[in-house]
């Protein structure tokens, strides 16, 4: 073992002398009118905002697309604010609003934006219902119907929706990607076998936003190009380039060495070593997807009113917070992310072991309960899943936890197969009702039904009556009882619920100290890269 | 017998028995073996990871599951963890002392699966010859031309991670070769005039095949086995470095890599020593295999 | 490693002329280890427990937008008849679209493929010309230090995860020393200043001329090659080593000795000459292997290459991508052998 030795300690003095090796090397730079993001994009499979769904895809087309409404980046808490509409006007029986279009704007490729467009490009959402298109749809739009819901006049557009929705959860809904305006004359000229110009947006652009799409290098790249034109004013970035890099370690090679700006998927470890590094910053910002666990309400175990309680009081929540998630994701217990519209801050669960097992007692769980979990391949999410399974092993529970892709582990859960999931939610768009209508809104529980968009029924939950009251909340238009009402809802579904609501995300963004105003969407949208300064 | 004797017996020249003369060769060989340091300390090492494996529970002085939030990431040399801890404040010695066993396991169902299916197949298509050769052969074939961690991971994606899974995805990519060794033993073993004595004896093709070509091809295989060994064990902490292996909470060396990458720029022990313990196992794999090409056969040229 | 090597067979009707009847059977073959590889690959998509339509309409899709992805793909038919309509496909030469990215999968190999190559090619290069000598010296000094040494540099690389091995070079030729590019291809400012011509970015730029991009362009690829270099290295070296050891072992060396023959002339004039065969297949042989793509090495080094593009491809279920990538490579696999296989009949005397 000799040589071994030796080698072994060789190994490790070579790398404690290059590890506190000064950084002589010469910094680079990158020119101070690109910026250059390291993120994961690996998720975009469309850039068409009609079908585009996913978190780097959204970065894209927040800066791409112009909306009808839309938040502004230096104040997101002041809500949704005019964009391409100037103004609008809702109709007494709350069923009509009319918007009326912004005079002067120009797409990228020059054509004016007209309410022809707006038109277009909705009701294209409409009809080639791709996945985001139920965030349209749920206001009774149909491919039938559009010719009548959704119509342009002169230089307005009025949308007609089904039932008096609260107008703040219409006009939330626009904000999201799929409400992105496309250029119809553009669009139009590259349709292939009646697609709609699908399968061109797919990878090209076609909007009046602050930059267009150069190319999107699937796993590789996206290049945008500042619009000279853009009716806040050209951008200072000319170019901005988001690079596809999967580790976080090589991430923070790169910032640090300054062949990037910034660098978005920094784990907790290097983001505290990347903030000791010379010219390197820390940003945080309070993301809208949430951590949580959910238990199938078809385990005949797990459905009992005790056993949902004591599941809850078996998450370490203060110990994974500060150790593992460190500054990258904060307890909350509620399915409304902090920030949005009747999200409250009640945090009732802590870990506690002798009352889970009082609990378990109490509903009479045998002895060497096995159960199983299905968490996606993602570091934090294992970590959480083996805290947890240390947890019920202490009362005397077996978690089995199955790993495997996002994809594989998803089609079980929706098939209703685990027994316990681990995982992430994200909001669609910024309005309440996203988390309230899947998380406490499940009207048919029975197989058939099929509802797999929906968290409840994924659980076999039949929500004890939320269902009822989160319809009701979305029709509600005074704002105060709104969210009065959604208090209610998250205080019962607390409480009920077979989830346990774990953490809310915080992104931490390690940047270059010179880099400035860069906004990455808070709770409710995603990145803006046009107020960039370096 | 003294042992005086018994050594004597073992190198005479003149064997009175089959099994007489088996031994005797074992025993030359041993000797040929032993004479070479690189080999043996490859078997050193292996023999220490046999006895890791065996004393684990003894051995580790943690439980390798015991989770210690508030310990976590602690340096080599911390008192009480000398290889530090893990991003749950495990006990990293602990977790590779029990991760042997996995390794082990793997090992040795792949290193028994594999070659047994090549083998069989190898010396079916070699001894009936024809189209049953020609069908195995070209099944052989298409198993080579995949790209060979496709198949383990679309293996693995389809039966679901885990570690039996993972021998078997391993298993499937690595048997080819063996079939194709076997065949070229079988093809020259077959027109021997003893293997045609022993046929115009009567004897049925399944005697033939087991009992008189099959040892023959043994010795070679053993070899190729020994050489892939570092080969299966990269290749399952590959498959646990995607994820794919062994399922958490199981210290297995390859997940334990993949879980601590995260951390390689500042705490940079925690992949680096079961990267070093792979490596290590690895190595002495090659070094015994490497002695025993010299010993079984000097001139083969791996082909 | 021979695919044609069916010489039992007996073709008692057989007017045609040798080499075409050689050719054919080659030939066909061909087509079957190919069409064999498709099927397999298919059914494993087929039978993965992973959705593509799933994969295409993701977690919020309604049902309706299931079902109409679901009948687009063609899922609702027989997998015999999905299977036939899609090898069609292939003989015409399309392999559809990928289902994730909407970009035809040709057009993704084009883009992804040429990265592995350059970084196999100079991997291949950099495994020949140091493991060839260090084989060959081996063996004539066979038992000596020097011997000692290759075997200990040539067991280190078969026995070293590489994926540790990445990140560490990747922490301090990088990280500390930055004496390398970092991961990519190219620093980002370099990036689309050479147009495309075949892909691989060392050639591309000298072609054009940019010598600044080839430069940058090599410092990012030398620490990736040199780590699949080392791997190839250590094969090639203990093949060479073991092939010369054979010939050196030959009578006609010793009698060359006899003869006064300086030893040089014997080494390099006779016993290397003699192997040059056996030595060409095991480097394509480590080539083929390199081409398989290094998924690790490509995942570290954020090297888009045609290894990572088929794992993520086959992780997400996207099965165009998957049976297009496999495709690629099984016949470049193939090819490999075939050409080792006539290099054996045009030089080895023992075949004639």
């Amino acid at each position: 073992m000799n040589a071994m030795n030796r080698l072994l300690s060789g190994a490790v003095l070579g790398l404690a002398v290059a590890l506190t090796a000064p950084m002589s090397a010469a910094w680079a730079e990158t020119p101070p009118n690109m910026l250059v993001i390291a993120n994961r994009i690996d998720d975009i499979t469309t850039l068409d905002p009609a079908e585009s769904f996913e978190f780097a895809g959204s970065d894209v087309s927040r800066n791409v697309y112009m909306k009808l409404v839309n938040f502004d980046p230096a104040n997101l808490d002041a809500g949704y604010q005019p964009e391409i509409a100037e103004s609008w006007t809702v109709s007494d029986d709350g069923k009509t609003i009319t918007f009326t279009i912004r005079e002067g704007l120009t797409f990228h490729s020059g054509n004016p934006v007209t309410a022809a467009d707006v038109e277009f490009s909705l009701r294209r959402a409409v009809i080639l219902n791709k996945t985001p298109a139920f965030i349209l749809t749920q206001f009774g739009f149909t491919a039938e119907n559009v010719e009548e819901t959704i119509v342009a006049d002169g230089n307005t557009v009025t949308i007609t929706t089904d039932k008096p929705y609260a107008t703040s959860f219409v006009l939330n809904c626009l904000t999201s990607t799929i409400g992105g305006i496309v250029d119809m004359k553009t669009v139009m000229e590259n349709e292939v076998d009646g697609d709609m110009g699908n399968t061109w947006l797919k990878t090209n652009s076609a909007g009046s936003g602050a930059y267009k799409l150069v190319s999107w290098k699937p796993n590789e790249s996206v290049t945008l190009e500042a619009n000279p034109d853009f009716y806040l004013g050209a951008p200072n970035m000319e170019r901005v380039i988001v690079r596809h890099v999967q580790e976080s370690a090589s991430q923070r090679l790169l910032l640090e060495r300054g062949d990037i700006d910034v660098a978005r998927n920094l784990n907790p470890e290097d983001i505290a070593g990347a903030a000791e590094a010379e010219g390197v910053k820390i940003y945080d910002e309070l993301r809208g997807r949430l951590m949580y666990l959910a238990f199938s309400q078809k385990h005949p175990e797990l459905s009992k009113p005790e056993v949902r309680q004591a599941m809850k009081y078996l998450v370490d929540y203060q110990g994974m917070q500060d150790s593992f998630l460190s500054g990258q994701y904060t307890i909350h217990q509620n399915f409304l992310p902090r920030t949005f519209l009747g999200a409250v801050d009640e945090n009732p669960f802590t870990y506690d072991v002798e009352k889970a097992k009082e609990l378990l007692a109490a509903a009479g769980v045998p002895e060497g309960l096995e159960i199983e979990a299905g968490v996606r391949e993602a570091q934090e999410r294992i970590e959480i899943a083996q805290t947890y399974q240390n947890a019920l092993a202490q009362v005397g529970i077996k978690l089995n936890i199955t790993v495997g892709t996002a994809k594989q582990i998803l089609a079980r859960y929706r098939a209703r197969e685990l027994d316990v999931y681990i995982g992430a939610w994200g909001p669609d768009y910024p309005d309440p009702h996203t988390n309230a209508g899947t998380f406490a809104y499940n009207p048919d529980n029975s197989d058939e039904a099929q509802a797999t968009g929906l968290l409840a029924w994924r659980n076999s939950w039949d929500t004890g009556g939320l269902t009822e009251k989160t319809a009701a909340a979305v029709v509600e238009n005074d704002r105060d009882k709104r969210v009065e009402m959604y208090a209610e809802i998250q205080s019962q579904f607390r409480e009920t619920s077979p989830f346990a609501i774990m953490f809310q995300k915080i992104e931490q963004a390690a940047m270059r100290e010179n880099v400035e105003n860069l906004n990455l969407g808070g709770a409710t949208t995603a990145v803006s890269y046009w107020p960039v300064t370096k | 017998m003294s042992d005086m004797t018994l050594r004597q017996w073992l190198l005479t020249d003149a064997p009175t028995s089959r099994r007489h003369a088996r031994l005797a060769s074992l025993y030359k060989g041993w000797l040929s073996l032993r004479s070479n340091t690189m080999a043996m300390f490859g078997l050193g090492i292996l023999v220490a990871l046999l006895l890791m494996a065996f004393l684990a529970p003894i051995l580790a002085p943690h439980d390798p599951y015991a989770q210690d939030l508030a310990n976590r990431l602690l340096p080599l040399g911390t008192e009480g963890h000398v290889l530090g801890t893990d991003s749950l404040g495990r006990d990293i010695l602990s977790r590779l002392i029990h991760g042997s066993r996995i390794t082990l396991y793997i090992v040795t169902l792949v290193a028994l699966i594999a070659p047994l299916a090549g083998l069989l197949v190898g010396t079916i298509a070699g001894y009936t010859g024809g189209w049953a050769d020609v069908v195995l052969m070209r099944i052989t074939d298409i198993f080579l031309a995949f790209p060979r961690l496709v198949l383990a991971l679309a293996f693995v994606a389809a039966l679901g991670a885990g570690i039996e899974n993972a021998v078997l995805a391993i298993s499937l990519t690595a048997w080819p070769p063996y079939a194709r060794i076997a065949r070229a033993e079988t093809l020259t073993i077959r027109s021997s005039d003893y293997i045609s004595a022993v046929r115009l004896q009567g004897a049925n093709p399944i005697r033939i095949i087991t009992k008189h070509i099959w040892p023959l091809c043994i010795s070679s295989l053993i070899v190729r086995v020994t050489l892939d060994m570092a080969g299966i064990i990269l290749a399952a902490a590959g498959l646990g470095f995607l994820g794919l292996g062994a399922q958490p909470p199981s210290p297995e060396w390859g997940a334990m890599i993949s879980e601590g990458r995260r951390f390689i720029l500042d705490h940079w022990w925690v992949a680096t020593m079961p990267g070093l313990a792979i490596f290590t196992v690895s190595l002495a794999f090659n070094l015994l295999g490497d002695g025993l090409r010299d010993v079984l056969d000097p001139k083969d040229g791996g082909q | 490693m021979a695919l044609t090597e069916d010489k039992g067979e007996r073709h008692p009707r057989a007017p045609l002329a040798p080499w075409l009847r050689g050719t054919l059977v080659t030939l066909g073959s061909i087509s079957v280890t190919m069409l064999g590889l498709l099927l397999v690959t298919f059914v494993i998509g087929r039978v993965m427990p992973i959705d593509p339509v799933l994969a295409i309409v993701g977690e919020r899709a309604s049902q309706s937008t299931y079902d109409a992805v679901y009948e687009q793909l063609g899922l609702d038919k027989p997998i015999i008849v999905q299977f036939l309509y899609y090898l069609g496909d292939v003989v015409r030469g399309d392999f559809g679209m990928s289902l994730l990215n909407a970009r035809p999968v040709s057009e993704d190999i084009a883009r992804v493929f040429p990265a592995t190559l350059e970084l196999a090619t100079l991997g291949t290069l950099i495994g020949v010309f140091l493991g060839v000598p260090l084989g060959v010296i081996a063996a004539v000094r066979r038992g000596s230090w020097i011997d000692q040494i290759a075997r200990v540099v040539a067991l280190v690389g078969y026995s070293m995860p590489i994926f540790w091995l990445g990140l560490m070079g990747l922490l301090i030729f990088y990280g500390i020393l930055g004496w390398v590019g970092g991961p990519g291809r190219l620093d980002i400012f370099y990036q689309d200043i050479v147009p495309s011509r075949t892909g691989m970015i060392l050639l591309d730029s000298a072609i054009a001329g940019e010598w600044g991009v080839f430069r940058n362009a090599f410092s990012h690829i030398v620490l990736p090659a040199s780590l699949l270099g080392y791997y190839s290295l250590a094969y090639i070296s203990r093949m060479t080593r073991s092939f010369m050891l054979e010939q050196m072992s030959a009578e006609y060396v010793t009698t060359a000795r006899v003869k006064g023959m300086s030893e040089r002339a014997v080494i390099w004039g006779h016993a290397f000459k003699n192997i040059r065969v056996q030595l060409i297949t095991v480097i394509a042989l480590s080539y083929a292997n390199l081409l398989e793509g290094s998924v690790l090495t490509e995942i570290i080094f954020s090297w888009p290459g045609i290894g990572s593009y088929i794992t993520t491809a086959l992780l997400s279920a996207d099965m165009n991508a998957v049976l297009g990538g496999t495709v690629v490579i099984g016949l470049i696999f193939i090819c490999l052998n075939i050409f080792s296989d006539l290099l054996y009949k045009v030089f080895d005397p023992r075949s004639k």
